[in-house]
């Protein structure tokens, strides 16, 4: 049933490459520009969202530092082939993240709730900082960046391969984790903080790290973003949405997992791009996504991926009849009920 | 020196009813150890029930106090029961924080649906008059909010020192597992608890609608400024959060006075990243267990 991860990820790949040449309409293209985006925040957040269960609420700060940074460094300049931004973004990422470790150090010092007061403050000072520095953001008036020059026909194309790029990234980088001491570490974090620290994992250390990682990839995707647009305003390149957006669809996918937040971002994205169509007024997807937030953390609070997964090996070992009764969960990034299924036998599969 | 005793009047007298919103958000935390992203949204909600019963029935915003404390009482308990109570323990203080930035939006968003995003204010007709004193300039409508705010406050410890709820609430915040042996209904109080901290925000936002304009985005403002003023004065001590109510609003006025106001929206944020650089536990919080 399980495909080796190899050719899953080999799958996967081909497949994003593959999708434009199948001669997809922008509409489309366009859609699966922002799909990309959203998929690849969520997986960000979830590096310390979901590993290390601390809930950032500030990431969206991050995506706006990104998009004004790549505007502040092309600010009245003309491209010539129209890739320099893309060439910067190693730039951005680091300028993000450099932002980000301070911001870290002093707030995971205490538990999540500091560390989530904090994040969230930090949106809103980053927001009014937007309107306010004139000079830097161009405040509510909004801020150019240069037009890039590709061909009205292929227009989207740069972009969707260089999302492609930072989304393989991310879930490269999500992957080694998942197989290396610092995702143990993380789950042995949100699992129980003190205990992790007793045995020697250097907690302080393993947050931080996370914590910036996650924040420069938002700032880099932040930066495509304010690229593809063109034209940044500070209430959209600062919207405490996008924070939202992030944490739904790696809830809803499945937090801790490696497909689970792409999954969400699959999901989510197409959905409000339906929504946004049928209902048009912005105020009513605010309504729409909080109430999903809440159905989904109280019905699904585990998410869609790991349900489905419990599921199945709940089915496998009913099939199985009595099998051996000692059956440690698989990820243990989830405290699983795997230890009640043997004795309920599973038929509701 | 004019403008900084200026400044310094001006913030006692906001100080007020910032005191009021933080120490509803500091009692929620207090007793579920929940931080309440949505009291900022729930002081704004408040604001807009009293601007509609002024509109409508010309009701004095300070009047309609009573009313919309009952009716944000009511969402407040309904908030607990339905969303947070069925949160699994384990990972609870998580989760919470999430769910009630959701219901923060949600209240967002059924504001600018029933209202629109423009800024609405009360005009009442007290709204522009103001006494002086030696050359300082109180405005009649702020003093009234301080005051306001003090009856409010006084309420709420009267409440929490002198009735049996309150002797559970606080024997819940010291000690959840020994209030519940000896007989405390832990999930009631936090209903309540819940409650009370929505009726403070409640009573908080009809004054708040008459000191500012508001819109229905305004919560992320107010949630920033209270967040601070809680850490500051030690999330789940309501004596602290009057205090570093006062502290916050008078350095920020201070340095609105002296600097320039658009700095002084980032005082608090200044105050909060000193205080958990220097006493991460807040003024009077301590470490462990929570304190009033």
């Amino acid at each position: 049933m399980r495909l080796p991860s190899a050719l899953r990820g080999g799958v996967f790949v081909a497949l994003l490459v593959s999708m434009p040449m199948l001669g997809l309409q922008h509409w489309f293209l366009n859609l699966l520009v922002f799909v990309l985006m959203y998929a690849t925040m969520s997986s960000a957040w979830n590096l310390v969202g979901g590993f290390a269960g601390y809930p950032s609420l500030g990431h969206a700060a991050f995506f706006g530092i990104g998009a004004y940074t790549l505007a502040l460094f092309f600010k009245d300049q003309v491209l010539a082939t129209g890739y320099e931004p893309f060439l910067l973004l190693p730039v951005v990422g680091l300028v993000g993240a450099l932002i980000g470790w301070p911001i870290a150090l002093i707030s995971m010092r205490t538990r999540a709730d500091v560390f989530a007061i904090v994040t969230i403050t930090f949106l809103f000072v980053v927001q009014t900082l937007a309107f306010n520095l004139h000079d830097l953001t161009g405040g509510s008036q909004g801020a150019a960046l240069p037009i890039p020059p590709f061909a009205a026909g292929q227009y989207e194309l740069p972009f969707y391969y260089v999302m492609v790029a930072l989304l393989l990234f991310t879930m490269g980088l999500t992957f080694a984790t998942m197989r290396s001491k610092v995702g143990l570490s993380l789950v042995s974090i949100r699992a129980d903080e003190d205990k992790a620290r007793g045995v020697g994992v250097r907690v302080i250390g393993v947050k931080v790290l996370a914590f910036s990682v996650s924040v420069g990839i938002t700032a880099m995707v932040g930066a495509v973003w304010a690229y593809y647009e063109s034209f940044i305003y500070p209430q959209f390149a600062v919207d405490p949405l996008i924070t939202i957006a992030m944490v739904l669809m790696t809830f809803l996918g499945g937090r801790g997992t490696l497909w689970g937040p792409v999954l969400g971002a699959v999901i989510l994205e197409s959905g409000q791009q339906v929504l946004t169509y049928q209902l048009g007024a912005v105020q009513l997807y605010l309504i729409v996504y909080a109430l999903l937030f809440l159905v989904i953390i109280l019905l699904l609070p585990r998410g869609i991926l790991p349900t489905i997964e419990d599921r199945l090996r709940q089915r496998r070992r009913s099939r199985r009849t009595e099998a051996p009764a000692a059956v440690w969960p698989e990820d243990p990034a989830i405290p699983s009920k795997a230890d009640t299924v043997t004795t309920r036998g599973g038929g509701a599969a | 020196m004019h403008a900084l005793i200026q400044g310094v009047i001006l913030g006692i007298l906001t100080g007020g009813v910032y005191a009021l919103m933080a120490s509803g958000q500091t009692l929620i935390f207090g007793i579920m150890k929940v931080v309440n992203l949505a009291q900022g949204a729930m002081v704004i909600m408040a604001a807009y029930l009293s601007y509609q019963l002024f509109t409508t029935f010309g009701m004095d915003p300070f009047l309609a106090i009573p009313i919309t404390t009952l009716l944000m009482f009511g969402l407040g308990v309904g908030v607990e029961l339905l969303f947070l109570r069925p949160l699994r323990r384990e990972d609870k203080s998580e989760l919470s924080l999430l769910v009630t930035f959701a219901i923060a939006l949600l209240i967002e968003g059924v504001l600018s649906v029933t209202w629109g995003t423009t800024y609405r204010s009360i005009n009442t007709t007290y709204a522009n008059s103001s006494w002086t004193l030696w050359g300082y300039q109180i405005t009649v409508v702020r003093f009234w909010a301080f005051v306001l705010s003090l009856v409010a406050l006084g309420l709420l410890f009267w409440l929490l020192n002198r009735t049996r709820f309150g002797r559970a609430v606080r024997a819940t915040v010291q000690n959840p597992e020994s209030a519940r042996l000896l007989g405390v209904e832990a999930q009631w109080v936090s209903a309540l608890g819940f409650g009370l901290g929505a009726a403070t925000a409640a009573a908080a936002g009809s004054i708040y609608g008459l000191l500012y304009p508001f819109t229905p985005g305004s919560h992320y403002d107010l949630i920033s400024r209270l967040l601070s003023i809680v850490v500051l004065g030690g999330l789940g001590s309501v004596g602290g959060a009057v205090i570093a109510a006062v502290i916050v609003s008078t350095s920020s006025a201070i340095v609105a006075a002296t600097i320039s106001p658009a700095w002084s929206e980032m005082t608090f944020f200044v105050i909060l990243i000193l205080v958990l650089l220097i006493r991460p536990q807040g003024l009077f919080g301590s470490v462990n267990r929570g304190a009033i």
